[in-house]
């Protein structure tokens, strides 16, 4: 069995758990800017209050299956995102203790909700930032990482933070509008207009720009005939932004399918822009791999358990389906 | 003066101290709340409910704190110890793989349901959800003390292109200290849950001495301190021995022997000195320290002197944490004693002695966990994966303003968050514990109610 293939995988799909996962309910966060009632707050984030440490969790399975599956990628990748991984830990410390902490104090609680919402935005812009950096690749000799400590941002990596802080937002908004009902549903929907024409833009120009980047992606994408299988992709995000543009006016559960739909085919473009490599530009999955028996003992345990965190992952999201109002146990 | 690596080991002593004290709290408190909820179902006693209401409310911040605390541990290994990283991804990567998918999807995916799921599930799935929650505590510990014990006493693996491999899982998760250190960071999680539940219910019996829910708890934690001090302190000694075992440097720098010698004293106290090779200033017993570590008066102990300098542990530290560990032990076994004493007399509810020791040893149990990890800890160094890999040749190639940097923002952060979450907690804890649940109709309508307009009513003003 190819295990390599299969950790290499089962990582993707672990990473693409947590940016949609995770992506909404930092979405939450990210539209706190806009909903100033507390009381909405409050509402809104008791819609992910019960799940986001769930979520969170594949962030941790994200980190640590790279270090037990490609132990050379991250320690590489940690190394060369070492200001945007630590800010991003530190934001998420904030973000994630709001959500016992804003309803301890009520003197404290416009500071929690600063710290909800500002985390938020920083632990988006901060993996959007090192998405750009990661696509822009890293500075590697003989297996050391060779590059500065700033070699991370750049106008690229900061309009990739931009877009990934619209982007959960949207999915926030998506997520919300499912969770809220009435006058509140629809200041949810007057907010996702803009910005779905702003994530379009986003898309537009990182797909544009990323092609720029390296010319080795240019050929993936528009050698012949490479450019006829692919095409599918492009074309069917544009079919699913035009979907959009109109489900934001009335749909209630179809706006966070959609941009799930969408973030899918974008994170299937930017694996096939850089497969075989784990760290671009220069070092693949078969490189950076553990020992093969390493690899196969994790499997087993993969195997058995993913189908039941899925299964009472699924039960939890169940149990809270439907419009959230205003319990909870504070 | 501070370098790389000098820095980087203490971002890491930093963030996993303030890391260890929640998990042990929550591993403790998940099994105590399944007991509560147990208790409740088969009793119908409503005290139960207000008590397990009460501490949920406690788990909750604490399990909160203690998961944005361990996020930054997962990422930690490879932002500043890359070459470590790469060492022993092949072992220790697939315990913590384990541990997160056995452990952490576990409790998160039942934590939802166990704080906000009650009146949607109902009673029976609802003690499922905690049930889970606490296995998940359970099953985190198991794995994380594997990782630590490979590196501690490596075994199973062989070493192919610089890096560790395992040639038997068998004998890589279940090396030779690690069920020594499961067992003794149990009963230490156990204990010190035991003793902060303790404090909190002779806290509230000092202010009214007929409170039921006050009584309960205070109860059982004492029956708890009781029966689980002297048994850490047996499990403690068997772990000393292991280490003895395979790590003699550690245990040297531990009772601050420098001189090899057969019938070696006891030394109480006094101040290890690296530098003159000699621990000044002793109070020693003799012979007793071989009769403890040999089971002999003449049994041979080996001195630091035996190890060559760079492989020397620094001994004033591991010397004085390992006395402060043992110390605070001893008190916690003195505590429950005192306990069955006043039990027996009937006096458990009533002596303001008993109940003002309870409540100073609160917090003891974190600072013994702690003084505990750094003696096996720095008793480890100069290794990192001991005989195998030295903790200077383990750190990424990050400049040392960069970790300075990141180690401040830790600091700063870590005080503002965690300094206020601690005093959320200890607010929550003088609230009366019977408040926390008033078996009324009205309550469980609110706590339950879809159709409710208040938002957040009881508590967010209080």
């Amino acid at each position: 069995m190819d295990y390599q293939l299969i950790w290499v995988l089962l990582i993707a799909v672990a990473v693409f758990s947590y940016v949609t996962l995770d992506g909404f309910d930092l979405g939450v966060g990210i539209l706190f800017p806009f909903i100033k009632d507390p009381a909405k707050r409050g509402r809104m984030m008791n819609t992910v209050a019960p799940v986001w440490d769930g979520n969170e969790t594949w962030l941790i399975l994200g980190g640590g299956g790279l270090y037990a599956a490609f132990p050379l990628a991250y320690s590489l990748l940690m190394t060369a995102f070492y200001i945007p991984v630590f800010t991003m830990l530190l934001a998420l410390v904030f973000r994630g203790v709001a959500f016992e902490f804003r309803f301890k104090s009520k003197n404290h609680q416009k500071h929690w909700d600063f710290a909800f919402s500002a985390g938020s935005i920083i632990a988006a812009a901060m993996q959007g930032a090192m998405l750009g950096g990661f696509i822009e690749g890293i500075a590697v000799e003989n297996g050391r990482f060779v590059g500065g400590a700033f070699d991370w941002l750049s106008p690229f990596s900061i309009f990739c933070a931009t877009a990934v802080v619209v982007g959960y937002g949207l999915l926030g908004t998506g997520w919300l509008i499912m969770k809220m009902e009435g006058d509140f549903q629809g200041n949810l929907r007057r907010l996702a207009k803009p910005a779905v024409i702003w994530m379009a833009a986003n898309l537009g120009v990182v797909s544009l720009m990323t092609t720029y980047v390296n010319p080795a992606y240019a050929q993936r994408w528009f050698e012949l005939p490479n450019m006829l299988y692919l095409a599918p992709i492009p074309i069917v995000t544009v079919g699913l932004l035009y979907w959009l543009w109109h489900a934001v006016k009335k749909r209630e559960k179809t706006v966070f399918g959609i941009t799930l739909g969408i973030f899918l085919l974008c994170y299937l473009g930017f694996g096939i822009t850089l497969y075989p490599n784990i760290v671009p530009p220069m070092i693949t999955f078969r490189d950076a791999a553990a020992p093969e028996n390493s690899l196969a003992f994790m499997l087993v345990g993969a195997v058995v358990l993913l189908p039941i965190i899925l299964t009472y992952t699924a039960y939890a999201y169940w149990v809270f389906r439907g419009k959230t109002g205003d319990e909870g146990y504070h | 003066m501070l370098d790389a690596e000098l820095l980087a080991r203490i971002q890491f002593a930093f963030t996993v101290s303030f890391h260890i004290i929640f998990p042990s709290f929550t591993i403790g408190l998940a099994s105590f709340l399944f007991v509560l909820e147990a208790l409740w179902l088969r009793t119908k006693d409503e005290t139960y409910l207000s008590l397990y209401k009460f501490w949920m409310k406690i788990f909750a911040l604490a399990f909160g704190m203690g998961v944005v605390s361990g996020i930054v541990m997962s990422y930690q290994f490879g932002t500043n110890w890359g070459p470590f990283s790469e060492f022993t991804g092949g072992v220790i990567g697939p315990l913590l793989a384990y541990e997160v998918l056995s452990a952490f999807f576990l409790e998160a995916g039942f934590l939802g349901i166990m704080l906000f799921g009650l009146n949607r599930v109902g009673p029976k799935l609802h003690f499922t959800a905690t049930t889970m929650v606490a296995i998940g505590t359970l099953f985190s510990a198991f794995w994380i003390l594997s990782a630590n014990s490979w590196m501690q006493t490596p075994d199973g693996y062989v070493i192919e292109n610089g890096r560790a491999v395992v040639s038997s899982w068998i004998d890589a998760i279940f090396n030779p200290s690690f069920p020594y250190r499961l067992v003794h960071m149990v009963l230490a999680a156990y204990l010190t849950t035991a003793l902060v539940v303790g404090a909190v219910g002779a806290w509230h019996l000092m202010r009214d001495r007929e409170n039921r829910a006050a009584k309960i708890m205070f109860s059982m934690a004492m029956w708890m301190a009781a029966i689980l001090g002297p048994i850490q302190i047996f499990a403690g000694d068997l772990h000393g021995l292991n280490t003895l075992e395979h790590q003699p440097a550690k245990v040297a720098a531990m009772e601050g022997h420098f001189e090899t010698r057969e019938g070696a004293p006891l030394i109480l106290f006094g101040m290890p000195d690296m530098e003159e090779e000699e621990t000044k200033y002793a109070v020693e017993i003799p012979k007793l320290g071989s009769l403890i570590l040999t089971h002999e008066w003449d049994g041979k102990i080996t001195g630091l002197k035996d190890f060559a300098p760079e492989d020397r542990p620094n001994a004033p530290i591991v010397f004085w944490t390992f006395r402060i560990m043992v110390g605070l032990g001893v008190l916690m076994a003195l505590l429950g004693i005192a306990s069955v004493i006043a039990r027996l007399r009937k006096k458990l509810y009533s002596c303001g002695y008993l109940h003002r020791f309870a409540l100073l040893m609160g917090p003891s149990g974190f600072i013994a966990i702690l003084a505990g990890w750094f003696t096996t800890e720095v008793g480890r160094q100069p290794w990192v994966v001991y005989g195998l890999m030295r903790t200077s040749e383990a750190g990424s190639p990050v400049v040392p303003t960069a970790i300075a940097g990141s180690l401040i923002a830790f600091v700063v952060v870590y005080a503002i968050v965690f300094g206020v979450g601690t005093a959320y907690i200890l607010r929550a804890m003088i609230k009366d514990p019977r408040a926390a649940h008033v078996p009324e109709d009205s309550e469980i309508m609110r706590a339950g109610g879809r159709q409710s307009t208040a938002a957040h009513p009881p508590v967010a003003g209080e």
